[in-house]
């Protein structure tokens, strides 16, 4: 039941973001880019989805337990440092270079796109590389 | 600034904003889990992290997806301008950048900020204005139009 609804989430999710224009990459660079031809459609991918997330985090936030009986794991880090800052400002300087984030990648992905394809082989290996550096790396910060 | 209004689409765009917002209600209220994909797809590289089942299911959902949407209408153009190198590069640094920073759009940007997090704010602020920057470099800048 719990793959069951895993599986049945990310297929709306999927179908919302192709829905919303999200899935086509040219549309998101279409929003990024501020100074030309400005799109700002996905403003509104962000406020529907917020939307109903308010109401949905919010009575989750109340339990402990999902409807399946499984512990709500919600992030409890609330710490505002250096990773998160270096690290959303490199996916952002990636994102701006193609108009694809993880999400879309795997739709394009399931649409047989080439490009998509190799978009995505290069993030798993950058996460791969992470999860090494992460365990076999120098730290910092 | 011009605005595209031959391509603006509030309405898909909204619906489909509340689509994702389901899917990811649908995954904290029935699983307990986040629906942040970078998370997901990295946590399969630590198996301790727990179950591997759902981190199988929730992608193969996103995977799914165009297929389902094929059945019901025709799927839109998804337009790629990006070359080989450039995607290679892009893929590499989302995936570092959304492990390092711990989310991406999903996870700090629908999730996070449904939550009110403070955390997701700064992050979704900060790959905001990444973005705008890199796409305002390569397209203005460096003249380059589409990457």
């Amino acid at each position: 039941m719990n793959l069951l609804l895993s599986f049945v989430a990310g297929l709306i999710f999927g179908v919302g973001l192709i829905v919303a224009g999200m899935a086509d990459p040219s549309k998101v660079l279409g929003f990024l880019d501020l100074a030309g031809n400005w799109n700002p459609s996905l403003a509104f991918v962000m406020a529907g989805a917020i939307l109903v997330g308010f109401v949905a985090f919010s009575f989750a936030k109340r339990r402990n337990r999902s409807f399946l009986g499984l512990p709500i794991q919600l992030p409890t880090s609330g710490k505002l440092d250096r990773r998160l800052i270096f690290g959303s400002a490199v996916f952002g300087i990636g994102w701006g270079l193609s108009g694809i984030c993880p999400g879309p990648a795997l739709v394009l992905v399931g649409a047989g796109i080439s490009k998509g394809w190799i978009f995505a082989i290069a993030m798993i290996a950058g996460m791969a590389l992470f999860e090494f550096w992460e365990r076999w790396g120098p730290k910092f910060s | 600034m011009s605005i595209d209004w031959l391509d603006f689409s509030p309405l898909p765009a909204f619906v489909g904003g509340l689509l994702i917002g389901s899917a990811a209600a649908c995954l904290v209220l029935f699983t307990g889990r986040i629906a942040g994909i970078s998370g997901i797809l990295g946590g399969l590289f630590r198996p301790q992290s727990g179950v591997i089942g759902w981190r199988l299911a929730f992608p193969a959902g996103l995977i799914a997806a165009p297929a389902v949407y094929r059945g019901l209408a025709a799927l839109p153009e998804f337009r790629i301008d990006a070359g080989w190198g450039v995607l290679l590069t892009s893929g590499l640094l989302v995936g570092l950048g959304t492990r390092y920073g711990a989310g991406c759009t999903s996870g700090h940007g629908v999730c996070g900020l449904s939550r009110l997090s403070w955390r997701s704010l700064i992050a979704v602020i900060t790959f905001m204005l990444a973005g705008f920057l890199t796409v305002f470099l390569v397209r203005h800048l460096l003249g380059g139009g589409t990457p």
